[in-house]
């Protein structure tokens, strides 16, 4: 089986105020259309291993494999196009442009990789907000939307560029149990159909539960 | 690889949606180019105005034959004393001729030359005017009226009457205007003149002459170096004078020297001449640029507060931006082209309010007694003042945009993300 992610032996230290040692040797692999959710209690180091993960944050030790390749040590700009291209995040606060359209929130990072023509971006980023039920909003201010309405918009961005995987930061965390229900399925259809894998922190037992596979963290260790 | 498209709408919307912010920022460089223009245009365009009062009509070169004493002493000629210390009292100058010899052949050697737009022979001489009773003394010039006014812009000066009319009525004569009104004389009226060593020459005035100072209208008539030699009774190879423009006021100092040499005749030029005229001009440029770049550099700090405002109320926009993708670097470029923006509208709008004061400034009357042509406010409209202005703004919006936009080139995701 193709293995999408790999962690290998990550540490990370926060230095200030004190030397924190947060993540201990964190090793696993994620495979290919594989669901994964990760869990722990607050404080254990989930968001910290998403933003490394993430290539956001290169401050640790360890290597990280996305694809076979390897992502430590990549100078920024690189990695600015590996996440561009191969990495969709879905935050817990829906973070959209709110000066822009929900459409150019959902193109921006298309039209950033320009490997299409502005007709053909549009054209995807309707059928993502077709598929997440929220294709009329379009043309609406990104600011004029419910939340729930927000979080899809930003998982349609995520999805934009076709990546190889998904990450999520409790993408559920501020949504009913409808709404929730609502994005599990999307993810779950996602990873069936497309063979899209997933990495999703959550809090929420039967989002887990349903996924295929749940890691368990506890003071910056995996269990 | 920079994806402009995207970066410039970004930039534009971004601007678009902070409109007053973006209008003040921009009117800021409107404000500082617009006076910029606005001021220089009109100083230079004094400057040239004053420079032009004296500098036009002086020649670049006056060639005339000094009164002095001989540097060479008969006792120098005797050999029986050379070896000794000699002492001579009270040497006078010999009365030597004012007339410079051989000076139609120097004037067309001199037309030869390449830096040479014109040599003008003249006669001066000192007179008397008679009218009835009245004796006023004066100076008669003779000139070629027609070339005079061609090199140097003689007709500024006459105030009725034509340069024309000077060169083609016999025995005229152009007046200076104090004494016109002293006389009570109109043009069309004789005017006697007496030269010093006697005779009265009748002239009919052609027209009045007025350069704008005073004293010297009160004394200066102009006439044709004909008529003056006449007058004097001298022959038509009689010069007193030559006067030299050139095509560059550079070339004076050297000309100079090597006509001095060249003829032992004296040469001044018109540096040596004029030399606290220009210490003036230089003092008022430096003036009129330190005004103009204090308001520029004014308007700079605008643009990098609103910027630095700017970037502190998109961090997080600037975080989802490197979350989904963009470079440090495109986020730079997306602030720097919304200070480019704001320096390329504001600078341009500041242009052409910067012409529409000056083509205003250039319509109010300035009517003075100094200045007879002068009709309205002098405007120097030289197209290099506007680019220069142009590129300030370019540059000025730069330097501005640059702190800022580095700032958010380096802002952490991580960290906006987390604080929220
Ligand atoms: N910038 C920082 N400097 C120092 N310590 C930090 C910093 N950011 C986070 N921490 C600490 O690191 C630990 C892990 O934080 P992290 O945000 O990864 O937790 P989490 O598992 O995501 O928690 P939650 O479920 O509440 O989101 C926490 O104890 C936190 O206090
Ligand atoms: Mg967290």
């Amino acid at each position: 089986m193709n293995i999408v992610l790999e962690a290998n032996h990550i540490n990370k230290y926060f230095k200030k105020p004190v030397l924190f040692h947060v993540l201990k040797d964190i090793s696993f692999q994620i495979k290919k259309g594989e669901f994964a959710s990760i869990m722990g209690k607050s404080g254990c180091g989930k968001s910290t291993l998403l933003y490394i993960l993430s290539t956001m944050d290169t401050d640790y030790d360890g290597e990280l494999y996305l694809n076979n390749q390897l992502v430590t040590n990549q100078d920024r700009d690189h990695l600015s196009y590996i996440r561009n291209k191969h990495i969709g995040f879905v935050f817990q606060f829906h973070y959209l442009l709110s000066e822009f359209s929900v459409l150019e929130n959902v193109m921006l990072p298309a039209k950033k990789l320009a490997e299409k023509s502005y007709q053909e971006i549009e054209y995807d980023a309707f059928e993502k907000l077709k598929m997440l039920n929220i294709e009329h909003l379009a043309k609406k201010r990104a600011s004029q939307v419910s939340g729930g309405e927000k979080q899809r918009i930003a998982i349609a961005r995520a999805l934009i560029n076709n990546p190889s995987i998904i990450m999520g930061d409790e993408p559920t965390g501020n949504l009913d149990s409808h709404n929730a229900e609502n994005v599990f399925n999307i993810f779950k259809k996602l990873s069936i159909e497309q063979g899209l894998s997933l990495l999703i922190v959550t809090h929420d037992d039967d989002f887990a539960n349903k996924t295929d596979r749940i890691i368990q963290m506890a003071d910056g260790k995996i269990i | 690889m920079t994806n402009w498209s995207v970066i410039l709408g970004i930039a534009k919307t971004h601007l678009l949606t902070k409109i007053k912010q973006t209008s003040i920022a921009a009117l800021g460089v409107t404000f500082g180019i617009g006076s910029y223009i606005t001021l220089v245009c009109f100083m230079t365009g004094l400057n040239a105005m004053l420079d032009n009062l004296i500098l036009n009509q002086t020649p670049h070169i006056h060639v005339y034959n000094e009164i002095e004493p001989s540097k060479n002493q008969p006792i120098s000629l005797y050999n029986d004393v050379a070896e000794s210390f000699n002492v001579v009292h009270s040497i006078k100058p010999k009365r030597s001729q004012k007339k410079i010899h051989n000076a139609l052949p120097i004037i067309s050697y001199l037309e030869e030359n390449k830096d040479v737009r014109g040599a003008l022979p003249q006669v001066k001489t000192q007179i008397f005017y008679i009218a009835g009773s009245i004796e006023l003394g004066g100076n008669l010039t003779g000139i070629n009226p027609v070339s005079e006014a061609r090199l140097f812009n003689m007709s500024d000066y006459i105030v009725e009457g034509s340069a024309e009319a000077l060169e083609h009525t016999d025995n005229s004569i152009l007046l200076g205007i104090g004494i016109a009104k002293k006389m009570s004389l109109k043009v069309g009226d004789r005017v006697q003149v007496s030269p010093i060593n006697g005779g009265i020459f009748p002239l009919k005035i052609v027209g009045f002459y007025q350069s704008g100072i005073a004293d010297l209208d009160a004394i200066q008539s102009f006439t044709n170096i004909k008529t003056v030699q006449r007058i004097l009774g001298e022959a038509n190879n009689y010069i007193t004078d030559i006067n030299i423009k050139l095509y560059d006021i550079e070339r004076a100092v050297p000309l100079a020297k090597k006509i001095e040499q060249q003829f032992k005749l004296t040469a001044i030029d018109i540096k040596t001449a004029n030399a606290q005229f220009e210490t003036g001009t230089t003092i008022r440029n430096l003036i009129t640029y330190a005004v103009s770049i204090t308001l520029l550099i004014v308007a700079g700090f605008g643009i990098y507060n609103i910027l630095n405002m700017l970037i502190y109320e998109k961090m997080n926009d600037i975080a989802i931006l490197k979350a989904t993708g963009f470079s440090g670097k495109d986020v730079q470029l997306i602030f720097m082209s919304q200070a480019m923006i704001i320096g390329f509208v504001g600078g341009v709008l500041g242009l052409l309010i910067g012409l529409g004061l000056t083509s205003l400034i250039s319509t109010i009357p300035f009517q003075t007694e100094a200045l007879p042509t002068v009709e309205t406010y002098p405007i120097n409209l030289n197209p290099m003042f506007f680019v220069i202005g142009f590129l300030f703004a370019i540059i000025s919006t730069f330097l501005a945009g640059y702190l800022p936009s580095k700032k958010a080139k380096k802002i952490d995701p991580v960290k906006i993300i987390r604080g929220q």
